[in-house]
């Protein structure tokens, strides 16, 4: 029989990240309407993802976790998120490379790849950020715990893992729900799970040394191909800056008579 | 072409979100009907039963939906999403986290959050929290939708739909529930609410939050809702956030105090009827969505416009 103390240690830990248009930026639609401007636009990883590339490194640091394996599904320039995994922590880096136009490689087809990748890998524990600040989708975890027939915990501000058990509080709608899920299982990462650490120069170094593989998704057997077409993307009707009241007066008195919302 | 529709409710009534949900689906067009799944149920299926446009009320009654989990609930819409064009739940955590399961157990995509009906199969969304609109067109047999609940006005009642039981799916019994802290108020649901006073940074504490807030939230029926700042310090639970991975609203008046108008946040409050800010800074961003702007110290102005309503 296996103790409890050995089956917590072999907790491992696949932590997907996705390269997203960085959070700072101003996104800028294109003229032809075909999409955003992607040319020399500063990239970073998805910030939710830090958040759970962090998460999965302290389960490690706390000595719950055994491997985290980071793992990215796009162009061949997603080895900069992958090394930022590894500098923040992460063990070893997988890319799925998949060479599609901007907002091609859909989150079905990523939940497939990381469903082959987790069959290669049998990682007791998924941990990915809710949603993508790009496609603003939120899907992609749900659909992975879906296709591999695990429990999920989404939207997470509270992770414990112990006893080949995930206790997760979640951020709902009406306030926190925990959950208690058997192990494999699936946890989606929202804002206050935990404040993401910053890379130190010497991390950053030992990253660049640690494995990188490389698959592709014809290796694995799956068929990427988009369900949705994107016909158009335009910007959004802009809001007019209304105008500055002097006083708590005018603005009672704008309330009630002009904009008459009161 | 026929439309299912996932109720959310808390077993006695529906929330508001089913509503704007099966408005949705009436944009799209076809027969409506609506799934209801919970555990004693039955009051929350007589009200489906009862909307504006509804043909059908299907009713899974079962010990093991109480919980509402993703596993048991979408084993449920799968096993009853024979003969339907479009699968359809609002956009909030219950159908964030549901949905994506159904549509990867039917091998389809998911739209998410559509805040526009072009035609059957295309849709409008926002990407990049509300900074661009994208039209997209599904070539997937069925359609699996979550709604922007704000994008949608709700239906009525009038409705005199039939209710028919069927049979509950199998309990997989994947996740347990351990507990839930919800937020207790008297205050109108923040996703529903004609208006909402909304906190950020510039109050600089809890107790100046509610201090401040409340009475005036009190004078005008509002909701209280928050900035992320304002979650993140503690000044408040998460479920007071507005913005791109909060809460969407669109209400009557929303009143902006203390709040500097960070993107993510005016993505989730920029469709607003008229918006109010009150900031000590005449620079910051929220002014330039507000439609009334009131420069100056909100611990001297938030008193004095409660003194006036």
């Amino acid at each position: 029989m296996v103790s409890e103390r050995e089956e917590e240690t072999n907790v491992k830990i696949l932590v997907p990240v996705k390269r997203v248009i960085d959070y700072n930026v101003k996104v800028r639609v294109k003229a032809d309407q075909s999409g955003v401007e992607l040319a020399s636009v500063k990239m970073a990883m998805n910030p939710f993802d830090e958040i759970a590339v962090e998460e999965a490194v302290r389960l490690k640091e706390a000595g719950v976790a055994t491997e985290v394996v980071a793992v990215s599904c796009g162009a061949t320039a997603s080895q900069e998120q992958l090394r930022t995994a590894l500098a923040l922590g992460a063990d070893r880096a997988i890319l799925v490379e998949a060479q599609l136009n901007e907002g091609e490689l859909q989150s079905l087809a990523v939940a497939k790849l990381l469903k082959a990748v987790c069959e290669k890998e049998q990682p007791q524990l998924v941990i990915l950020g809710k949603q993508a600040i790009d496609d603003d989708a939120n899907q992609t975890g749900q659909m992975l715990a879906a296709l591999m027939g695990w429990p999920q915990a989404t939207f997470a501000s509270k992770v414990v893992v112990a006893d080949g058990k995930a206790t997760v509080t979640r951020e709902i709608d009406g306030g926190l729900e925990t959950l208690a899920l058997k192990l494999p299982a699936i946890v989606t990462t929202d804002l206050r799970l935990n404040e993401p650490r910053y890379a130190t120069l010497p991390n950053i170094m030992k990253a660049k040394k640690k494995p990188l593989d490389t698959l592709k998704p014809a290796e694995l057997g799956v068929d990427v191909a988009p369900r949705l077409t994107t016909l158009k993307v335009v910007e959004p009707a802009k809001r007019q800056a209304g105008v500055k009241v002097a006083d708590v007066a005018e603005l009672v008195a704008k309330l009630k008579n002009e904009a008459k919302v009161i | 072409m026929s439309i299912l529709v996932i109720a959310e409710h808390d077993n006695a009534a529906l929330k508001a979100a089913t509503l704007n949900t099966v408005a949705a689906a009436a944009k799209i067009g076809g027969e409506i009907h609506v799934l209801v799944a919970g555990a004693g149920c039955a009051a929350a299926a007589q009200a489906a039963a009862q909307l504006a446009g509804v043909a059908k009320v299907k009713c899974a009654d079962a010990a093991h939906y109480a919980e509402q989990t993703a596993e048991n609930l979408a084993a449920l819409v799968v096993a009853n999403a024979a003969g339907y064009s479009h699968i359809l739940a609002p956009a909030t955590t219950f159908g964030k986290n549901l949905l994506p399961r159904v549509a990867a157990l039917l091998d389809v995509a998911q739209i998410s959050e559509i805040c526009g009906v072009e035609s059957p199969d295309t849709f409008v969304r926002p990407i990049y929290a509300g900074n661009a609109l994208a039209t997209v067109k599904s070539a997937d047999a069925v359609k699996v939708i979550t709604v922007r609940t704000t994008a949608f006005d709700a239906v009525g009642e009038g409705g005199a739909a039939a209710v028919e039981p069927i049979a509950a799916g199998p309990d997989l019994g994947l996740t347990q529930l351990v507990g839930r802290e919800l937020t207790k108020s008297e205050r109108p649901e923040l996703g529903a609410a004609k208006v909402i006073v909304s906190g950020g940074r510039g109050l600089a504490s809890g107790e100046n939050y509610h201090a401040l807030l409340e009475p005036l939230a009190d004078k005008l029926n509002a909701a209280l809702g928050a900035s992320r700042a304002a979650v993140d310090a503690g000044f408040v639970p998460n479920d007071y956030q507005v913005g791109q991975t909060g809460k969407v609203v669109a209400p009557q008046l929303y009143l902006a105090i203390g709040i500097s108008g960070a993107i993510q946040h005016l993505a989730g409050m920029k469709d607003s009827k008229v918006i109010v800010a009150i900031n000590k800074d005449p620079d910051a961003p929220i002014f330039q969505v507000a439609d009334y702007g009131l420069v100056g110290d909100l611990f001297q102005l938030v008193p004095e416009l409660t003194a006036a309503l």
